[in-house]
């Protein structure tokens, strides 16, 4: 298998971010500004970089995106673009750099994602869905709103699986300096959350956040030559796309999820039980329980089990979400949670978890519509 | 319930606007045996063109709903709370709906009849439990 091969061969190198929250700075900005960092923290000049990958900014997008942000950056890579696959697009983008290299057809790879919705626009996450807006169908969350009631119905999941979720998250974001929302819950405050679209409850949405990160990747070898200081090996990664609307989906309770993560675990040669610290993607709180159930953490249905009691925080079994995830430290999608698993490895996170042999990190993007795993180690 | 969101009415999707305006709701139907909406030129499965347009009896089940407390646009203000649901026809074409009725009762797998709303000037498929 191709695959296998590929395991612990290409690395992150570096990786850089900006403050989160209302910045009210543009994308190119912000984009120029992860980059710098995290050619900074791998010891990379960007003159050696000629792969400038690139997720659209959710909010506003435009035509040769990937070329302004190159242009901003005075770069001229052989390789640049911009990857429309929602939020699943930052793992997809490492994925594309690693065969790149693999190929030949590039060194050195910067993956950025910026956006920012904040002090910009947010009305892409509100927005009118077609000609079924006629009916009232506006927005993201209504989407996940119809798959967390599905899950409810389907297996009685417990209102507290989600409170449990959102504490967890929140209680890590709490003690992160660089974190939008530093503000942990009970569960009684999360059962008193306000409804947006019942199902969902104020606690259960991510944050609307300006921002931006990036990673740079390369192979070990390259990472060696350059006497990289910190480069953390990727052993295992994939993808898969449902494709399909939330309405159109013959089943609301299962996700691609599983086929991307049983692509990352086979190639990385580890199962659930391995992995030391996770950060799941968590545009919402069900999205959390459903990729823990299809990353097979658990039983489908058993979420609830399997993360209460605190089990899903630092210090418990498996630690979720530890510099505080999408509902926390801040809803740019996807990468912040790259750069949190390669802190996890590299023992330098906020909240270190001891011992991290495999660090999870999974995506998605759309309403569940695209997904993508990674799994870091040392 | 008015609505005054247009809708996007082109070459492909005209019969089934133009069939919930006399109150029948249609969807498609291709010769491999599959069954859709929303209009497509082309059969989604196996992409012939030949496409054809059958009446749908009405009955469906509800596959989720939510429940909007927040106004994503201006005209729903009013409404709030309302319902969206996801319903499959008998026939097994799925789409986005409003229920009406005794919406208490409203629960996944509960079945629904078609109801027309032809007081609007596009009229909406609509269901009522
Ligand atoms: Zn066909």
């Amino acid at each position: 298998m191709g695959a296998q091969m590929m395991r612990g061969k290409y690395v992150i190198a570096g990786i850089g971010n900006t403050a989160f929250g209302k910045l009210g700075l543009d994308t190119v900005t912000l984009n120029v500004m992860a980059c710098k960092a995290a050619l900074e923290d791998a010891g990379v000049d960007k003159v050696d970089v000629d792969a400038l990958l690139l997720k659209t900014p959710t909010s506003a997008k435009e035509i040769l995106y990937g070329q302004k942000v190159a242009q901003a950056m005075g770069m001229q890579p052989r390789w640049g673009g911009a990857w429309d696959q929602g939020g699943a697009a930052n793992l997809t983008l490492i994925n594309i750099a690693m065969m790149a290299i693999e190929t030949g057809q590039c060194e050195i790879a910067l993956v950025s994602y910026a956006d920012n919705p904040r002090s910009g626009n947010r009305q892409v996450y509100g927005r009118p869905r077609g000609n079924d807006a006629a009916y009232g169908w506006f927005s993201t969350a209504a989407g996940y709103g119809m798959i967390h009631r599905a899950h409810v119905a389907q297996y009685q999941t417990d209102p507290r699986a989600f409170g449990e979720f959102a504490i967890a998250v929140r209680k890590h974001g709490a003690q992160n300096p660089n974190a939008q929302l530093q503000k942990a819950i009970s569960m009684d405050d999360y059962l008193a959350s306000a409804w947006v679209v019942d199902p969902l409850r104020r606690d259960d949405c991510c944050l609307v956040s300006d921002g931006a990160a990036a990673v740079v990747v390369m192979s070990a070898e390259k990472a060696r030559q350059l006497q990289v200081r910190e480069p953390v090996p990727i052993l295992g990664i994939g993808g898969a796309q449902e494709s399909y609307d939330v309405h159109l989906r013959p089943c609301l309770t299962t996700t691609q999820a599983a086929r991307s993560a049983k692509l990352a675990f086979e190639m990385a040669g580890v199962k659930p039980a391995d992995i030391s610290v996770a950060q799941i993607y968590d545009c919402f709180t069900i999205t959390g329980l459903m990729t823990l159930e299809d990353y097979g953490f658990c039983d489908k249905g058993g979420v609830y089990e399997f993360v209460r009691d605190g089990q899903i925080q630092h210090g418990g079994r498996l630690p979720v979400n530890t510099s505080g995830g999408l509902l926390s430290e801040t809803g740019t999608p996807g990468l912040p949670l790259v750069l949190e698993a390669v802190r996890q490895v590299r023992g330098s996170a906020n909240l270190q978890v001891p011992d991290v042999r495999y660090s999870l990190v999974s995506n998605q993007g759309g309403t569940m519509h695209t997904h993508a795993t990674m799994i870091l180690g040392a | 319930m008015t609505t005054e969101i247009a809708v996007d009415v082109d070459s492909i999707n005209k019969p089934y606007w133009d069939g919930l305006k006399q109150g029948q709701l249609f969807y498609q139907a291709c010769q491999c045996g599959h069954h859709w909406l929303p209009p497509s030129r082309h059969c989604p499965a196996c992409l012939n063109e030949n496409v054809t347009w059958q009446q749908a009896s009405g009955e469906a089940t509800v596959v989720s709903w939510v429940v909007y407390h927040v106004a994503y646009n201006p005209e729903f203000k009013d409404r709030l709370p309302y319902n969206v649901a996801i319903v499959r026809l008998r026939e097994g074409p799925q789409l986005i709906t409003n229920i009406e009725g005794d919406t208490q009762r409203l629960a996944v797998g509960e079945t629904v009849r078609l109801k027309v709303d032809l007081g609007l000037e596009q009229p909406l498929a609509r269901f009522s439990i």
